[in-house]
Parts: C-alpha cells; sequence; structure tokens
C-alpha cells in the first residue's frame, strides 16, 4: 500500500548521521556539590548552636562539644549544658525533620506529578498528629519502648490518610488533578483538626497544646529524640532515594512510568509507605511543622534542576538549613518568648510560594 | 509466532461498555491501523493492552499473557506513544528520552551504561532532537515534545510499536517524517506496530492491516485493502466516506489543470 506515498517531496528526515551528544549524563549528585552543600549545611548549624539568648562563641562551642565526643574533661566557666543538652540536641532534631520533611515533599511533588504536594496540604501530617494525640490520650503505649505508641500511631494515622486522600481523589476525579487533590487535603485537615481539637480538651492534662500539633515547636527535643530521627531517615530516606530514577518517570507521568516498565503499583506503595513513616515520626516528636516540605524542594529544584537524583538529595539538605533558620528566628525575634516554629515556616513559606508560582506560571506561559 | 495476539477483549467503565469483544492479531512486519469515528474506542485498546485500563478477555504477547510479565520484560517488548502528554517538570529533553532506557537496567544500578548512551543518542538523531537534547520540555512546541515521546520510544526499542494517534499535534512536515520514520523502523525483521489514526488517507498509505471499530465493536478486520471498502467505512462513519475523501483531493487536483 505504500505505493501511495509520494517520496522526494519535502518532509525528509534529518540526516541520521551518527549523533553522540544526548544532553550529557549530569545524573547523580556531583562530589563537589556534596561537599558544598554539606559546608554550607555545617556551617549554618554552627551558627544555631552559637546564637541564642545567650550567644556563645564558635570557639567554645566547638572546643565542648569535641570535648563531649571524646570524653575529655571540659573547659572552665562555660555553660556546658546549654550547648549539650539544650541547643545541640534541638538544632539536631530541627535540622533531621527539615531534611525529612522535604525529602517527603519532593518526593510526593514526583509521585503525584502535583508541585503543591506536601505533608501539610495534603492532610499526611494532620492525620499523624490525629494519631499521636490519640495514643498520648487514651495511654497507648508499647511496654518496652514509652514513646514508640505515639510514634507507630501517628506513623499509621499519616499512611491511613494518605489512602483515603489518595482513593477520595481517585474515586471523584479521575485524572487525580493537582487542585482535587489539594482540595481533597485541605478538607481532611480541617476535619481531622477539629477532632484533634475535642480529644485536646478533653484530655488537656495529658495532651500537649494545640498549638504544638498544629504549628510545630521543637523545644526540648532530646538527643534520644535525634537518634530516632537520623535512624529513620537512614531507612526511609535511603528507600526514597533508591526510587531516584522512578520518580522521573512519575514526575513525567505515571502512565509513561508504567509503559517504560516501572512496576508503578510497587513502587507507590512502598514510597507511600516512606512519605507515612518519615511524616509519623517528624509529627510525633516535633508536631505539624508547615510548608517545609513543599517549599524546600521547589527552592531547591531552581538551583539542581527536576531530575530527582540530584533533587533529593539536595533537599535533604535544603530541608535542614532552612528549618534550621526558621527556627533561630523563632528563637531569637521575641527573645525571651519563643515562637512555634510553624509560624515562621508558614510565614516565610507562604511568601515563598507565592514568589515560586508566579515564577513558575509565568515561565510556562 | 505472532508477536502480538488480542483475544475477545471487552472494557467496561461501570455499565458503559467501551470495547466489546474484539480480536486481533499482530506477526512480524505487519502495521495495524486501528480507525473508526470518535468514541469507538480505538485508544481504549491501546490502554488495555498496555496495562493502563482494566480489561476482560486476553493479551498476549510472543504467545504468553501480558499480566505473567514483569513490568521491565513487557516493555522491551511492547512500547507506548501517547496521544498527548502534559509536562509538569522543567526536564531536559534528553533526560526524559534516556527514560526509555529503564527496562534495560531496573532499579537501583541506574545505568549511565555505553549501550544506553548510544541508544539515546540514535534515538535523538532519527526524530531530529539532538539540538533540543539540552532543552527544557517546557519550552517544546506540540510537535517537538511528541517528538521528543517518540524519541523515548525509540530508545526503548521495543519490537511492538502501540502508537495513539502518533501525528496527533504534528503539522505535515512532521506527520510525514513519523510515517516514514516508522516505516524504516517496521522493515527490521521481528517487529510490528499498531497504531490508531484519524486520517483514513494516512491509514489507507501505510497500514498492511486495519481494523474498523465503531461503538466499542469490530465493523471489519483484515488486510488493509479489503477494510478500507466503500461499504464498510459508510456503515461505520455513517457517511459517504469515499465521495468526501474524492472531494477533498479534487481542490487539489484543479491546481494541476
Amino acid at each position: 500500500m505504500r505505493r501511495n506515498v509520494q517520496r522526494g517531496t519535502g518532509g525528509e528526515l534529518p540526516s541520521p548521521a551518527p549523533e553522540t551528544h544526548t544532553g550529557g549524563r549530569r545524573d547523580g549528585f556531583r562530589a563537589g556539590e556534596l561537599v558544598l552543600f554539606a559546608l554550607v549545611t555545617l556551617a549554618v548549624m554552627a551558627l544555631c548552636v552559637c546564637v541564642g539568648s545567650v550567644s556563645l562563641p564558635l570557639k567554645t562551642t566547638l572546643t565542648v562539644i569535641w570535648n563531649a565526643v571524646w570524653r575529655l574533661p571540659m573547659p572552665d566557666g562555660v555553660s556546658v549544658p546549654i550547648i549539650l543538652s539544650v541547643r545541640l540536641p534541638r538544632v539536631l532534631c530541627v535540622a533531621l525533620t527539615g531534611a525529612a520533611l522535604s525529602i517527603c515533599g519532593g518526593a510526593m511533588q514526583g509521585l503525584l506529578k502535583n508541585p503543591l504536594a506536601d505533608g501539610s496540604t495534603l492532610g499526611v501530617a494532620s492525620g499523624a498528629s490525629l494519631g499521636a494525640v490519640i495514643a498520648i490520650a487514651f495511654g497507648i503505649t508499647l511496654p518496652a519502648l514509652p514513646f514508640a505508641g505515639t510514634m507507630i500511631l501517628a506513623i499509621a494515622f499519616a499512611f491511613l490518610s494518605l489512602l483515603i486522600i489518595l482513593s477520595l481523589a481517585y474515586k471523584i476525579d479521575y485524572s487525580m488533578s493537582t487542585n482535587t487533590i489539594i482540595l481533597i487535603g485541605v478538607i481532611y485537615s480541617m476535619f481531622v483538626s477539629s477532632i484533634l481539637a475535642l480529644i485536646i480538651s478533653f484530655a488537656s492534662d495529658r495532651v500537649r497544646q494545640i498549638t504544638f500539633w498544629t504549628m510545630g515547636s521543637l523545644l526540648g527535643a532530646t538527643l534520644q529524640n535525634a537518634l530516632v530521627l537520623l535512624a529513620a531517615l537512614v531507612v526511609f530516606g535511603g528507600l526514597i532515594l533508591r526510587y531516584s530514577r522512578e520518580l522521573n518517570a512519575f514526575a513525567v507521568s505515571e502512565d509513561n512510568a508504567r509503559n517504560i516498565g516501572v512496576p508503578v503499583r510497587r513502587v507507590k506503595l512502598f514510597l507511600l509507605i516512606a512519605v507515612s513513616a518519615l511524616i509519623g515520626v517528624c509529627v510525633s516528636i516535633g508536631g505539624t511543622i508547615g510548608f517545609v516540605g513543599l517549599v524546600t524542594p521547589h527552592m531547591v529544584r531552581m538551583i539542581v534542576g527536576p531530575d530527582h537524583k540530584r533533587l533529593l538529595p539536595a533537599s535533604l539538605f535544603g530541608g535542614a538549613v532552612f528549618l534550621m533558620l526558621a527556627d533561630l528566628v523563632a528563637r531569637i525575634l521575641l527573645n525571651p518568648v519563643e515562637l512555634p516554629i510553624g509560624v515562621v515556616t508558614s510565614f516565610v513559606g507562604a511568601f515563598l510560594f507565592v514568589v515560586i508560582f508566579y515564577r513558575y506560571r509565568r515561565a510556562r506561559a | 509466532m505472532n508477536l502480538l495476539d488480542v483475544k475477545n477483549l471487552t472494557v467496561r467503565y461501570g455499565d458503559l461498555t467501551i470495547v466489546d469483544g474484539v480480536n486481533f492479531s499482530l506477526s512480524e512486519g505487519d502495521w495495524l491501523m486501528i480507525v473508526g469515528p470518535n468514541g469507538a474506542g480505538k485508544s481504549t485498546i491501546v490502554n488495555a493492552i498496555s496495562q493502563g485500563a482494566p480489561y476482560t478477555g486476553e493479551v498476549r504477547v510472543l504467545e504468553r499473557d501480558v499480566r505473567r510479565y514483569r513490568p521491565h520484560e513487557l516493555a522491551r517488548l511492547v512500547g507506548v506513544l501517547a496521544q498527548t502528554h502534559a509536562m509538569g517538570y522543567g526536564f531536559t529533553v534528553g533526560s526524559v528520552v534516556r527514560l526509555g532506557r529503564y527496562a534495560y537496567s531496573p532499579g537501583l544500578f541506574s545505568g549511565g551504561r555505553d549501550e544506553d548512551e548510544r541508544m539515546v543518542a540514535r534515538a535523538l538523531a532519527l526524530t531530529g532532537m539532538t539540538r533540543f537534547a539540552d532543552q527544557n520540555v517546557l519550552t517544546l512546541s506540540g510537535g517537538e515534545l511528541q517528538r521528543t515521546f517518540l524519541a523515548q520510544l525509540f530508545a526503548q526499542n521495543p519490537r511492538v510499536l502501540l502508537l495513539d494517534e502518533p501525528t496527533n499535534h504534528l503539522d505535515l512536515v512532521y506527520q510525514k517524517q513519523v510515517f516514514e520514520l516508522i516505516s524504516g523502523w517496521i522493515k527490521t525483521p521481528g517487529r510490528a506496530v499498531v497504531s490508531v489514526v484519524h486520517d483514513l488517507s494516512l491509514a489507507r498509505a501505510y497500514g498492511t492491516r486495519a481494523l474498523l471499530l465503531d461503538g466499542g465493536k469490530t465493523v471489519a478486520y483484515g488486510a488493509a485493502a479489503e477494510v478500507f471498502s466503500p461499504e464498510n467505512l459508510n456503515c461505520a462513519y455513517d457517511m459517504d466516506v469515499s465521495a468526501w475523501m474524492k472531494t477533498l483531493l479534487s481542490q487539489w487536483r484543479e491546481d494541476e489543470k
């Protein structure tokens, strides 16, 4: 039947010369970038440990930490507990929480191909705090690990919330458009917040104030908390990083991911579990801290591009830096009164988000 | 051995039957054109074969049920070009095309092997996208985006192509290029193509076999020349198709006089 087609009338293919240019292999995170990001993170961390209601010189701080690690005698005339029991654990927890929430945000924005996805916009964080509050109010604990009950219930509720929100979105709008998911997430958050307020008003003697669960705070965080966060980040953050390439495919589209051979269901399930677990752990330790997971990946994307092999590791560092700085502002802005950290992140985050959204829309127009 | 066998394929959404008991098979060198009026279920067939829509019936690739393949194994045999591509993030053309190599090194070891890079470079050159390799996909025209995904498909290098309106967004120059490309591609032994096509003239010119659908049911199936008989087409489209085509063509004949 091909006889019908006249050839040589224009529209020929460009000559298939053996081209070798493929747009480079700028896949992974390069060593130089890794060092740079790590150095910035460490510098901010040092700054946050030194500055506060009482400011300490950098040299003294570093000496105290160094001596504590190697169990050397402490220098005289320095308030060692401020550094070791108050500032350092808190800064570590803040950095790890920021890193965990940001990698979760980055993963969800890729998985759902939704630039507005994040633990707080989807309602996952609210779900997790409901789980934590239920565990505390009804005294659900594991005998061996006193705080594990809160954490496990927070994780379970985070996962359940994700399932509820995504299946509702799927039922209502088959294409799972950005707006539908966000709308359902917002409504779900409001619904959960009302139950949260109800439980807290009945069990106010046992459960921390509602501002902790809605705005978050890492006041009084301990080294033990930091270790738990670190362990969760290594396990579940590692799982998310392992699926960087699959996330690239999802960010193009879920259909495309299926067509190129990604085991779509399995990857999705593992990622949702990892995200729920990380958010659950973060919420049970620091309450819901909004906007970190939403804004950090956007900022990072502008620097390293949308490839998840670079975006996710960079988000870890970016999230840590962003949240440490936010926590610093929360501590010193109205010194000695301390703001909930979520006030700062939401304030900064909302502004940044509008700017990002505006530029994003304009770039596409 | 047939590359693709579809037996009694039925797709239902609730009470609505979109595709109703469709059968066809594809052997080496076949280019099957799926044609029919809007809503005939053409694209749904492609979605069902690529596991993107729930179906009953049987879809076999190389005599084995598609559901028994692991996803990356299936992707090495069957590749899909979707009808539309809405990009959300600013990936480069090169990185979208490189995703086509996923099936050859799934999982942790992200490849970057020489073989992969060679296939990507070839696919970019073949589709004329080499000079766009570093460009942000959000800045591409509809046609360039379609060619990006065609390049991804060539990088994936499957044995069966499922094309859903492959020249949907393309102007005539690229329409011709794409069809010429695929008719070159299919000449390599062991390959076959299924494409959903709106333009009956294109379907007639390039198809070796054809499946004519209306309302999810098969009107005619077989060699392209037989399927595109006036009786079949008039029945499916409810109009005198060949008279209309001739009227359109006569516009150009007048130029020659």
